[in-house]
């Protein structure tokens, strides 16, 4: 007599059959797992989301304001900071003063702001313009491609940083340079120069993917053209893109610092790291301390995210190389 | 071969005449005009009517522009509205001096990159591989005028082993120079590439070593000398030439920065003040030489790449 029993599932067949399964894991769940066990990845990770946290409170943790001199009648000029042990150490500032009384430290936490935006918002653009840009043509093929290729190769013969620069310089005058302290414009113009990369990048991954057979059988399934790339080729092709905007977010960063301490970037009293350098520059030889803090905080922020960038890359595609 | 060189020359003109299109529009869109610099004793109605026609400016803006093209082919670059010169003369006097770093850095950068790589990839997860992996991800992370900002701090105001203001003038042949001034704008602007080379050296040699090509040519009995310098090494370094075009625009954006925080009376150092002092037309000309340079350098490399790897199957 034939008993009917259920299907089982991989563990209780595992049992049955006295042997050991590994529990399943998506190819994300893979890659989490990989990532976690990078310590320097999880160390850059932990520095990040404490910039973060720094970015978002920084009015409750901040002990003065980050434009207005404290004590303005009688300000404490060029202080040192407490570790220094010099006589012009003032402990109602922990990090110090800059040349015109401003805390040091309060800078510090607000300039995390300035980077924390600069490095999301334009990447944002980034991703979005160059996802669907690459996609479209890696897909569509024909002269939407040729035209894409066409655009990223005059695009590609500009140095980035120069282009800003000169956008910068010229627009930085008008009225929409000024709008929003010279935020806006940075962004659209690290964007500018930042997109056609992602296009390239998953056209190149569409190409090799749209071959494949799990596209095929899509196709011969009736699925449309929306949805073959939404729901099958962007989750294939999106690793190489997170692995790319990881090291996009620095890169965008270190432009608005390098902008900001050339003095074409963002416009002062709003402080950044690079606004801070800029400003200490001059006097850099004889107080020290409100140039070489910025600075490490850029240092610090620009290691943890290739330690993150590394290890997501590791982490997503073992194959990739550099 | 011959029609790809032609082909790519070719289309350095478009990709040019766009870089001058673009430079055009935003010193338009840049605000004021040349001659209203001083509120406070404006230049009467004639005279800047007067002006206006000598320069070109009452003209329409595409006669504008096609005036802009003509002087740039016939390298009339204008004059600096600021320093009374053409900006062709100040490109003349300060453009060797950014030549001469940038060149030193390239030179430097190759000099340890190379043996470095070499080195690391022969010795995987050895110390030393671990410490040139180390020197390539902090060399390549940390910006230029952040390190620059520490060795000035360490080296100069500390220890006092290097001046770090300036670069000793009107030297000729390099053993005249003021080395020890030249030494950490020179080094610190070669940073970047020496660490980035590094990388590309180290990862390429490692492609190479698993080749079945050098196992062939251990398998048939060459010394092991023959296969690392005449294998290995030979083919390890074609991806790295490619990354020299890069490199080269990296020397040269670099130079802007490192020029400017050493005093080093360069064309980027120009550069950065011109930006300051809005000096538009040494700003547009420096621009379209550095543009152009790099251009050319890109498609340099490119045409050697082709010219030293058989295998690529140029212009198809």
């Amino acid at each position: 007599m034939a008993t009917i029993t259920r299907p089982l599932a991989g563990q209780e067949r595992a049992a049955e059959l006295n042997v050991l399964v590994r529990k399943q894991r998506s190819l994300w769940q893979d890659a989490m797992y990989r990532l976690v066990r990078n310590k320097a990845a999880m160390v850059g990770l932990g520095v990040i989301i404490l910039a973060g946290l720094m970015a978002i409170f920084a009015p409750f943790i901040a002990p003065y304001s980050p434009t207005a001199i404290p004590n303005a009648a009688n300000p404490t000029i060029n202080a040192d900071p407490f570790w220094t042990g010099t006589k012009y150490v003032d402990p109602r500032y922990l990090f110090g003063t800059d040349e015109i009384g401003r805390d040091i430290l309060t800078r510090l936490i607000y300039s995390a702001r300035v980077s924390m935006i600069i490095g999301f918002v334009p990447v944002a653009l980034i991703f979005l313009i160059g996802v669907s840009v690459g996609m479209v043509a890696g897909y569509a093929g024909g002269w939407t491609d040729q035209l894409l290729m066409r655009i990223t190769d005059v695009v590609y013969a500009f140095p980035d940083l120069l282009f800003l620069l000169i956008i910068m310089a010229t627009l930085r005058g008008t009225d929409i340079g000024k709008f929003g302290g010279g935020l806006p414009l940075m962004f659209v113009g690290i964007a500018i120069v930042n997109w056609v990369g992602m296009a390239r990048l998953l056209r190149g991954q569409v190409l090799s993917l749209k071959e494949k057979e799990f596209v095929e059988a899509a196709r011969c399934v009736g699925a449309t053209p929306i949805r073959i790339l939404v729901r099958h080729l962007f989750p294939n092709a999106i690793a190489p893109a997170i692995v790319a905007v990881s090291f996009a977010i620095p890169s965008a960063m270190l432009t608005e610092a390098t902008l900001s301490f050339l003095g074409i970037g963002v416009i002062p009293p709003t402080p950044t790291w690079g606004v801070m350098i800029n400003d200490g520059f001059v006097v850099f030889s004889t107080s020290p301390w409100p140039v070489l803090l910025p600075a490490f905080c850029i240092a610090i922020v620009m290691l943890s995210f290739t330690f993150l960038g590394d290890g997501l890359r590791d982490a997503l595609d073992p194959r990739m190389k550099i | 071969m011959l029609s790809y060189v032609i082909r790519r020359v070719l289309l350095m003109i478009p990709t040019l005449f766009f870089v001058a299109f673009i430079t055009f529009v935003l010193a338009h869109s840049a605000p004021g005009s040349p001659f209203d610099k001083n509120q406070n004793r404006p230049l009467p109605e004639a005279t800047i009517e007067r002006l206006n026609r000598l320069y070109g400016i009452d003209q329409p803006i595409q006669n504008q522009f096609v005036l802009y093209l003509n002087n740039l082919v016939h390298l009339d670059l204008g004059s600096s509205l600021v320093k009374d010169r053409t900006v062709a003369d100040i490109i003349g006097s300060e453009f060797p001096v950014s030549a001469q770093l940038g060149l030193q850095a390239l030179f430097i950068a190759l000099a340890i990159a190379l043996p470095l790589g070499i080195v690391s990839a022969l010795k995987q997860n050895t110390g030393i591989d671990y410490a040139s992996l180390l020197f390539a991800t902090i060399g390549t992370t940390i910006p230029a005028f952040v390190i620059a900002i520490f060795a000035i701090f360490l080296f100069g105001v500390n220890l006092r082993w290097f001046p770090f203001i300036g670069w000793g003038n009107g030297c000729g042949p390099l053993p005249s120079c003021d080395l020890k001034r030249m030494a950490m704008p020179t080094v610190i602007l070669s940073l970047g590439a020496m660490a980035f080379l590094t990388r590309i050296t180290r990862a390429s040699m490692l492609e190479a070593i698993r080749q079945d090509y050098v196992r062939t040519a251990r398998s048939k009995g060459l010394r092991e000398q023959v296969v690392i310098v005449g294998h290995v090494v030979k083919n390890a370094m074609i991806p790295v030439a490619t990354i020299i075009g890069p490199a080269t625009a990296g020397l040269i954006t670099g130079s802007f920065i490192i020029e400017w925080m050493f005093n080093v009376p360069g064309l980027g150092r120009e550069f950065v003040l011109s930006i300051n002092r809005r000096d538009y037309p040494l700003i547009m000309g420096v621009y379209m030489l550095y543009a152009t340079l790099i251009v050319i350098a890109n498609l340099t490399v490119d045409i050697v790449y082709g010219w030293i790897d058989p295998r690529i199957k140029l212009g198809r």
